[in-house]
């Protein structure tokens, strides 16, 4: 019991990274209607800055990751700014592969920046671990800041899209472009806005996902970035909520899955989940379904 | 109006169930039948309680303001939305539980309001896929080249191209379809419904977008396609000269219900219907 | 006379295939062709139907999949097992009957894997059914290292999962297979192009190729003229599925080491930017573009540590290039445009 405790513990720290990834996916998504393949690199970038301001200018942990924030939020304005905005009326694999292509720059960039030996990544959380049940279930001080920024980031995020004036805009360019255009929002900025609040997000999951897994290589974002994506789509792509649910429930299923039923197969239990729910549920969780008009 | 296709009234008489058609289709089986046909989007009543009857070589039309739900029924009537309630006969076939492809194979052929072309393809493959389960032949032939994809193949292009002369298209067979001007978008639209073989033709505003020298050849030519394949049509339309012009039965819908049916005649001195069109008029 | 073009179109195709095969086997028989690229002329055969297959998927029934590398995988490690079986285990001895034995046998378990996947996958629409198919492509990867096969005498053992399996070990899980004999060949490869392409341009251009494409530009006017769109969509996807599966066993045997990683989400990527590169619905587009992109990163050689780095700058550029309007008609008609009508599909 007390283990399948700590699995569970461990399985919502790793949903929670997953689900402030998923965040930054699906409001690009919602908004711009593309598929960000590159967010997952951001993340990775993010993790290199923090590393190197501690590492190498000696900062202390808390200016790092806002630092790794202001350096994501412009990589992820410049990367709109200067590959996808030109796209914006171009066919949507277009932008995908353009995505992709970006994808491949990030990690390539690293590659000749930071070299392919992996670095040990030093945690930025000063939090002691918190025993419970008389010693028997060990949380981290990671698990726990992850868990803690997770439902900040999801507090702060739904006041944001439901308060305030941008927030509001964000929602009218979701629905409907052209008419959001129509009544005086400016739709490049609001995008631009979007990206900046998904990189700089995604800098703060590149730094908590290295503390708790402390390996950082150029392509350490690829595949917490697809398994992100697929929270998203699991939770509904476009909808917040549904990217914290979608987020969870994956990290929770990775977790157990690689507890009970086995190791190797972990990865594909998180995708046969994904599957078997888009079967019931062809729009995710929290996804609306959109009837084609005739 | 031209003389060439001024309509001679029809007399339409009582179907034997409910409804009228046409006299001289009287003791043939109607090509369409719904009874207490409805569906409802949540809590919406799109389409309530619709009975009709078409012959079997009847034209009708189907008008009402805009949102009376004329467009549902038509897809109701093709299965793109499974109705709620009631019953669609086909040739007296009960349609219940199909779908939109095994409508199209018990007979009903239709066009769309916004034109829906295969764009990409040109005229000629428009209407050869519709005639794709007219003219068969398997997969195998077709990538080994085997002799039954020739013949069909030409079986085919011959059939599109037969099609295709009912509007002087066969000059157009070789053009993107989506490159078509709009009326000749129009015209091969009907050209691929009736490539299906169909028994009954629906066609939804076909005279939307056309100047008035182009409505009357389509008048024209709807009457032409009936007697040529001597299939029912139902109509869709707004321009009431062509309405009024060539359909025998017609069936007015207002918010979801049928508020009248009839004759040109009776519809056209029909007080709820020009109360529907044009609003009550305020008693002095 | 529309007839003849469409012929024309084709036998273009087939002739630059042709043209650039004898071109080959010119250039090695005077011995200038480098070793380097002559490592590369299996791989670009492989990658030419897998990009022509995959157009079938993309460009000609509308459906982006990001899974193609998992039939290809599932191709290679079947086409292995059934070489090594027919060649140690009955003992054939002739290396070109196992080979085609192995291309056979992948495509038909990749085919078998195209209709497993498809009966949910094609019942999902646009970025879901994308996602899906991404998802089936890890899901293929991550099954394929827990297999392991042996060969006990002329009796194949499977097992799941680290079993100590007795004889001669074929699959070892994430380890792949090892001392694989080569026995691809650059000329079954170049008649693997020719079936690939044979297949799949005169399915184009015949009555069931229109009705996938048909469903592509209009799924609702499709079926209101009776046809079966699940029946369509799985036609394209499994016969992509099996044309995967061939180049894949191709591929498998071309090495003597193969690693279910070498198969993954990258891989099919890489196909699907061949693809879009090439045009999409392009047949012709495909072969090109997959033969120039995988030289490419050989011919980049002289940047070495950059060239990576060059080929992602420039896949951005040329779709920035060839789908922002204005840029398009500053630089004309660099690269054929997305939206290859059906004539154009060759």
């Amino acid at each position: 019991m007390t283990l399948f405790l700590s699995y569970l513990i461990n399985g919502i720290s790793l949903g929670s990274v997953y689900a402030i990834i998923a965040l930054g996916y699906t409001m690009v998504y919602g908004i711009a209607k593309m598929l960000n393949f590159a967010h997952g690199d951001v993340i990775m970038v993010g993790a290199y800055i923090a590393f190197c301001a501690t590492q190498y200018a000696g900062l202390p942990a808390f200016v790092a990751v806002l630092l790794a924030m202001l350096v994501c939020t412009l990589l992820g304005v410049t990367i709109e700014g200067l590959a996808y905005k030109p796209l914006r009326q171009a066919p949507g694999l277009a932008v995908l592969i353009t995505a992709i292509g970006m994808s491949y720059l990030l990690q390539n960039s690293a590659l000749l920046i930071w070299g392919a030996t992996p670095k040990s990544f030093p945690s930025v959380v000063s939090l002691p671990p918190v025993s419970l049940f008389d010693g028997r279930v060990k949380v981290t001080g990671e698990t726990i800041m992850t868990i803690l920024a997770n439902i900040v980031i999801m507090i702060a995020l739904t006041q944001f899209t439901g308060r305030t004036k941008m927030g509001k805009a964000m929602r009218a360019v979701s629905e409907d472009k052209g008419a959001a255009e129509l009544m005086g929002i400016n739709v490049n900025a609001t995008i631009s806005v979007t990206f900046a609040i998904g990189s700089a997000l995604a800098a703060v999951a590149g730094v908590l996902l290295c503390s708790a897994y402390p390996n950082l290589m150029p392509t350490t974002g690829s595949m917490p970035g697809i398994k992100a994506f697929t929270a998203a789509v699991f939770g509904g792509i476009g909808s917040i909520p549904g990217a914290m649910v979608g987020g969870i429930l994956l990290g929770v299923i990775e977790i157990l899955g690689k507890a009970y039923i086995s190791t190797e197969l972990g990865d594909a239990i998180v995708f046969a989940v994904l599957i078997i729910v888009l079967l019931f549920k062809p729009s995710g969780l929290f996804g609306k379904n959109v009837r084609e008009k005739v | 109006m031209s003389e060439s296709f001024k309509r001679t009234p029809t007399k339409m008489v009582p179907a034997p169930s409910h409804g009228i058609v046409p006299e001289r289709d009287v003791g043939e089986r109607p090509v369409l039948e719904t009874r207490n046909l409805g569906i409802s989007f949540g809590g919406l009543q799109a389409v309530d309680d619709f009975n009709l009857i078409i012959g079997k070589t009847e034209i009708a039309g189907l008008i009402g303001p805009n949102g009376a739900g004329k467009t549902t029924v038509f897809n109701l009537l093709t299965k793109v939305y499974q109705p709620t309630m009631g019953t669609i006969l086909i040739n007296g076939h009960d349609t219940a539980g199909m779908n939109t492809a095994q409508a199209s194979k018990m007979g009903i052929a239709r066009t769309f309001q916004n034109i829906r072309l295969f764009d990409k393809m040109s005229v000629e493959d428009n209407v050869r896929i519709g005639l794709h389960n007219q003219i068969q032949y398997g997969m195998a032939s077709g990538i080994l080249r085997l002799p039954s994809y020739w013949a069909g193949e030409r079986r085919q292009h011959e059939r599109a191209m037969d099609l295709l002369s009912i509007f002087d298209m066969e000059d157009l067979a070789g053009v993107r379809a989506g490159s078509l001007p709009y009326g000749a978008q129009r015209r091969l639209e009907i050209v691929r419904a009736l490539a299906t073989n169909p028994s009954l033709l629906l066609l939804d505003e076909p005279a939307a977008g056309m100047n008035p020298h182009e409505t009357e050849e389509l008048m024209a030519n709807i009457v032409k396609i009936r007697d040529r394949f001597k299939i029912a049509v139902l109509l869709i339309e707004h321009d009431m000269k062509l309405v009024m012009g060539i359909c025998e039965g017609i069936c007015v819908l207002n918010f979801g219900k049928v508020i009248a049916k009839g004759t040109p005649e009776d519809i056209q001195n029909n007080p709820v219907v020009i109360e529907a069109y044009l609003g009550k008029r305020k008693e002095a | 006379m529309k007839r003849n073009r469409k012929l024309a179109e084709k036998l273009i195709t087939f002739g630059i295939v042709i043209a650039a095969f004898l071109l080959c086997k010119i250039l090695i028989g005077t011995g200038v062709m480098s070793r380097s690229l002559r490592g590369q002329l299996i791989p670009i055969c492989v990658y030419i139907c897998m990009a022509v297959s995959l157009n079938l998927t993309v460009g000609i029934s509308g459906e982006l999949s990001l899974g193609h590398a998992g039939f290809m995988s599932v191709g290679a490690f079947s086409g292995i097992v059934a070489a090594m079986w027919l060649s140690k285990g009955v003992g054939v001895e002739s290396q070109l009957h196992c080979l085609l034995f192995a291309i056979l046998v992948g495509g038909a378990l990749a085919g078998a894997a195209g209709v497993v996947i498809g009966i949910p996958v094609l019942r999902l629409r646009g970025d879901y059914l994308a996602i899906v198919t991404l998802a089936f492509g890890e899901i293929i990867r991550n099954v394929m290292n827990c297999i392991y096969v042996s060969l006990d005498g002329s009796t194949l053992r499977f097992g799941f999962i680290n079993p100590g399996l007795p004889g001669k070990i074929l699959l070892n899980g994430p380890m792949g297979a090892t001392g694989v004999k080569k026995m691809a060949s650059f000329e079954i490869g170049f008649v693997l192009v020719l079936f690939t392409l044979f297949v799949v341009l005169n399915l184009i251009d015949s009555r069931d190729g229109r009705a996938i494409m048909a469903i592509r530009d209009s799924r609702i006017a499709a079926e209101s003229v009776g046809l079966n769109v699940t029946k369509y969509k799985m036609m394209a996807f499994v016969t992509s599925a099996v044309l995967a599966g061939m180049a894949g066993a191709l591929y498998g045997l071309n090495f003597s080491t193969v690693a279910p990683a070498m198969f993954k989400f990258d891989t099919s990527i890489l196909v699907l930017v061949f693809v879009v590169l090439g045009g999409i619905g392009n047949i012709r587009g495909s072969v090109i573009s997959a033969t120039l992109l995988t030289m490419l990163p050989e011919l980049l050689r002289a940047f070495s540590d950059y060239r990576m780095l060059v080929y992602a700058i420039v896949l951005i550029l040329v779709m920035i290039f060839t789908n922002n309007p204005k840029l398009k008609n500053a630089v004309g008609r660099l690269l054929p445009r997305r939206g290859a009508s059906g004539k154009e599909a060759e």
